[in-house]
């Protein structure tokens, strides 16, 4: 809760920042005020708290891990942003009040106990996005891609929107744990059709939140044409919290309805590997393959909703926070290297990496490392994410599933490779200079790399947590 | 806590590497290099032979899950680490005769690769096992990717991808073995990767019947035996020359030793049903690799041909399931691997000195290099398999291994031998004998620096060929408990 109160506080804080005119204590003090929030977050851990406002949102060890994971991707993404204070961005000061405030939304929807709760999260976490991923106000693409994520993403919203009225309309209630008891004990069985068409709104309107196929058509558009900066955050913060809101609605308020929801999550799964790593294979634009791969991994997680099999704890919801937080790293530490090579030689093709062994061996370096984490290649905490979520679901009896990922995720092999190919098996290009990198970027990206290996080699101090 | 020095210390110094510049960082290589194999060595002195594994090192890794770095040597790991240790040095002295860029990552990049094989070697965790196997391959895809020939984007590609699908079906199979265990002693953890876990698991025939493929998916590519070995001579003919003898020399050891200690134990139902084919598989890629090598006109791919028809033999001696066939197997990895480094060595030689590794374009290069021929000849016959050699003792003992499945695989194995003399000494006689070409009057014989290189490999050769029994010994209870575990 303190989390959610100081995020609030320092996004307001950070909006009369802006009337310093000075970009230059912007990034430095938003990194400040995470840190303080990091430290809050961190302090809830083991703590029994009440619930809050009536019951409706909760904060135990799911949220606070959940919460730890959104905030340390947010920290290491930050000195990215470092070309908008340079380049004397005049709207920087609001850019990182929204990316507050919609850090807000993804506590909110990593902590509800409410589906209003998890409504008033999502809007809240979608509409910021919906205004950053049109930042870049002079560029067409920016512009396409805020307009096809507003309109899909309200569009989306609407039908989530819809399933909880009917789901509400069903059983009497928004709690998730009287959620519960009503699904597995109906009281008016006439009514069950209007439960089951709920569910599959939320699971669709959810679905598209996390980009799983088949809602996931929009992300390589607005992925591209969003400024790289945010389409970071999205694939991380986004993805991490839509997928812990998803775990806990299948898992505290649906279990009796697993019946249900399990083909369909398992078909969606088995989709989304196939169409985000298929896709991802096809690209020969950088952003978009991470896009696509943004979607595969999706499908990954999609595994461990399978094998969670409607509980929060155990196994396959630790596996999940670990392939959470591995998979964000990653996708930062890829979205930091493409941003700082993208703004300097303006090619976000695979050929725009090339030779970039050569020019910068550090930002090539950590590209390698992110893209074999995301590979799922030992030494990287890719691979134990993947480790964990698979042995999980073999655990529970998913074989089919389970090889159906690891095919995938030689396919995925396949496309990862291509950056490490062109940084080093390519010659650089005759005019190539190296790429600018200031201190703090150099160190997180240091800090990134680190934190992956780290991952890969003693996965233990965060493996299996929850 | 040796075994643990034995693994971080080529890491330790690879990580320096990336500070370190031109000369000092050629020292700190190599001299790390040295200490490991002084290491390694002293381990081998200080060694009791017996059946179970000694310097062990247990590390709790992932409690939740049960999973330990656990580490350890017996004489069949000894060997091989013996092997890498010996050969790495003597890898990274010919890599300082090129010319290349970024030689200090190239030299960092070779460590790393050597502490994956030493945990390769000495795991005893199957999921360690796993993660050394891929720590393994990263290196040698970039130095065979960064540093390679002209087509080497394509191959290098193909090669990744053929050694993960495999390992991944590995990762699998052992997935599906971990499954099947039950807690270790003392631990909170519902399953045990251990390697001692799987060999207690009592797994239905029908069970082993496809586990055995999963496993042996990823030995199979790495060996390469025959049909999983496209991606091989491509490979060894584009990765630079140290790459080169890294992969022929010690990654494919990972396959033979692979299968000696994940998959005879582990599922001695699924070998003993699929034993047969898996033989005939193997003498097809002898005869396969032989004939082919005969048709080669590119020296690299000769030797590249050579060896997949050797680990031809090495794969049917292991599976005829016998103590002389594993035994001959452990020998032969010592020689092959001594004899193919000295063949890439001595061919790349030729390659810095012509300009060219094409054979019609070669010839008459013997009278100004009379050393480079001797030593040449030497590696050649080693690899014919002549008596006094290294190579005479591990083909003998695997032929008579395989011999005693079957005379008449035996017999079509034993062809190796008379293939491997046509089409190697019909090379060396185009190569150094013959018609002079444009080469016989200008080409210089080998440096001092080059010998340092040879003489310790040609030493080896004789000891194995001499006294092989101070080898045998030290592997010889740990076939025979492999053996017994398989035969149960």
């Amino acid at each position: 809760m303190t989390s959610i109160i100081l995020l609030s506080v320092f996004g307001i804080l950070n909006l009369f920042l802006g009337f310093l005119r000075s970009n230059k204590v912007l990034l430095p003090g938003a990194m400040l005020l995470l840190l303080a929030v990091f430290g809050a977050n961190y302090a809830d851990w083991n703590v029994v708290h009440a619930p809050y406002f009536n019951n409706m949102l909760v904060v135990d060890n799911y949220t606070v891990a959940f919460t730890g994971i959104v905030l340390l991707t947010t920290i290491l993404l930050l000195p990215f942003s470092r070309s908008y204070v340079t380049s004397g961005e005049p709207n920087l000061a609001e850019y990182y009040a929204l990316l507050l405030f919609s850090l807000v939304g993804a506590i909110m929807m990593i902590g509800y106990d409410h589906l209003l709760m998890l409504f008033v999260g999502i809007e809240i976490l979608s509409i910021s996005m919906y205004v950053l991923a049109g930042s870049s106000k002079r560029d067409s693409r920016s512009n396409e891609a805020a307009l096809k994520y507003f309109l899909m993403g309200a569009f989306a919203t609407g039908i989530l929107l819809f399933g909880i009225a009917l789901l509400y309309g069903a059983t009497g209630t928004f709690a998730l744990s009287q959620l519960a008891t009503a699904v597995a004990a109906p009281a008016n069985a006439s009514l069950q059709p209007m439960l089951y068409i709920g569910i599959l709104m939320m699971i669709i309107g959810i679905g598209f939140k996390v980009s799983a196929a088949p809602f996931h058509f929009w992300t390589p558009d607005v992925y591209e044409g969003t400024p790289t900066f945010f389409t970071a955050f999205m694939s991380t913060v986004v993805k991490t919290a839509g997928f812990a809101a998803f775990l806990k609605l299948l898992a505290v308020a649906l279990p009796a309805a697993q019946g249900f929801w399990m083909p369909t999550i398992q078909a969606m799964c088995a989709l989304t590997l196939l169409l985000g790593n298929v896709g991802a294979a096809a690209q020969s634009n950088t952003k978009r393959m991470l896009a696509y791969s943004s979607v595969s991994h999706a499908g990954y997680l999609l595994i461990g909703l399978v094998a969670s099999k409607g509980i929060l704890t155990g196994d396959a919801a630790s596996a999940i926070f670990f392939y959470s937080l591995a998979y964000s790293i990653a996708t930062v530490a890829a979205f930091g290297v493409l941003k700082l090579v993208t703004d300097h030689r303006q090619n976000d093709s695979y050929a725009g990496l090339n030779g970039l062994g050569k020019t910068n061996p550090l930002l090539a370096f950590v590209m390698t490392v992110a893209m074999l984490s995301l590979a799922g290649i030992p030494l990287t905490g890719g691979f134990f994410g993947k480790f964990f979520l698979l042995a999980a679901a073999v655990g529970q009896g998913y074989i089919g599933l389970v090889v159906f990922a690891v095919i995938m995720s030689m396919v995925g092999l396949y496309y990862y490779l291509r950056p490490l190919i062109a940084m080093y098996m390519q010659p650089a290009p005759d005019d190539a200079t190296s790429v600018p990198v200031d201190g703090i970027q150099a160190v997180t990206l240091v800090v990134l790399a680190v934190l992956t290996i780290v991952l890969g080699i003693a996965p233990g101090f965060v493996s299996g947590i929850l | 806590m040796l075994t643990a020095v034995l693994l971080f210390l080529p890491l330790a110094a690879a990580l320096l590497l990336l500070f370190v510049k031109g000369a000092a960082a050629r020292a700190l290589a190599f001299g790390a290099s040295l200490v490991e194999f002084a290491l390694a060595a002293f381990v081998a002195f200080d060694f009791k032979a017996h059946g179970s594994a000694a310097y062990n090192l247990d590390y709790n890794w992932i409690p939740s899950a049960g999973i330990n770095f656990h580490l350890g040597l017996d004489g069949l790991s000894l060997l091989l680490v013996l092997l890498t240790t010996f050969l790495v040095p003597l890898i990274l002295l010919s890599a300082f005769k090129r010319d290349f860029d970024n030689p200090s990552t190239f030299y960092a990049l070779v460590l790393f690769m050597q502490t994956g094989l030493i945990g390769v070697f000495t795991s005893l965790d199957a999921f360690l096992f796993y993660f050394f196997w891929e720590v393994a391959l990263i290196p040698i895809y970039f130095l065979a990717g960064a540093w390679g020939g002209e087509r080497r984007v394509a191959v290098t590609l193909k090669f990744f991808l053929y050694t993960v699908v495999g390992s991944l079906l590995m990762l699998a199979g052992f997935v599906y073995l971990y499954l099947q265990t039950g807690p270790a002693a003392g631990s909170l953890a519902q399953h045990s990767s251990e390697l001692t876990a799987f060999y207690n698991l009592k797994l239905s025939a029908s069970e082993q019947s496809w586990l055995f493929w999963l496993i042996f998916a990823a030995f199979a590519v790495k060996m390469p035996i025959f049909p999983f070995h496209t991606w091989q001579p491509d490979t060894y003919t584009e990765a630079p020359a140290p790459a080169t003898m890294l992969l022929s020399g010690i990654m494919l050891k990972m396959g033979i030793y692979g299968t000696m200690r994940w998959l005879l134990p582990v599922v001695p139902l699924g070998v003993s049903q699929w034993q047969k084919p898996v033989i005939v598989l193997s003498v097809i890629g002898i005869i396969y690799g032989a004939i082919i090598a005969i048709r080669q006109r590119d020296v690299k791919r000769l030797i590249a041909y050579s060896s997949l028809s050797h680990v031809g033999l090495m794969a049917a001696g292991v599976f005829s399931l016998t103590q002389i066939g594993l035994q001959g197997a452990v020998i032969q990895m010592l020689a092959h691997g001594v004899n193919v480094v000295g063949m890439f060595f001595i061919a790349d030689a030729i390659e810095r000195r012509t300009g060219t590794r094409f054979i019609p374009d070669l010839g008459g290069l013997t009278r100004r290099t009379p050393i480079l021929s001797v030593c040449f000849l030497v590696m050649l016959l080693s690899t014919v398999a002549l008596p006094l050699t290294g190579g005479f003792v591990g083909e003998f003992l695997l032929l008579a291994g395989v011999y005693q499945y079957n005379a008449w695989v035996g017999a079509v194995a034993g062809l190796t031998i008379i293939f491997s003399a046509v089409y190697l000494l019909r090379m060396f006689q185009r190569v150094m004998l013959g018609p002079d070409s444009s080469f016989s009057e200008t080409i210089t014989d080998l440096t001092g620096g080059e010998l340092l290189i040879l003489v310790p490999l040609i030493a080896l050769v004789f000891w194995l060929g001499l006294f092989p029994g101070s080898f045998l010994h030290i592997s010889e209870p740990a076939v025979t408990n492999i053996l017994a575990l398989v035969g149960r």
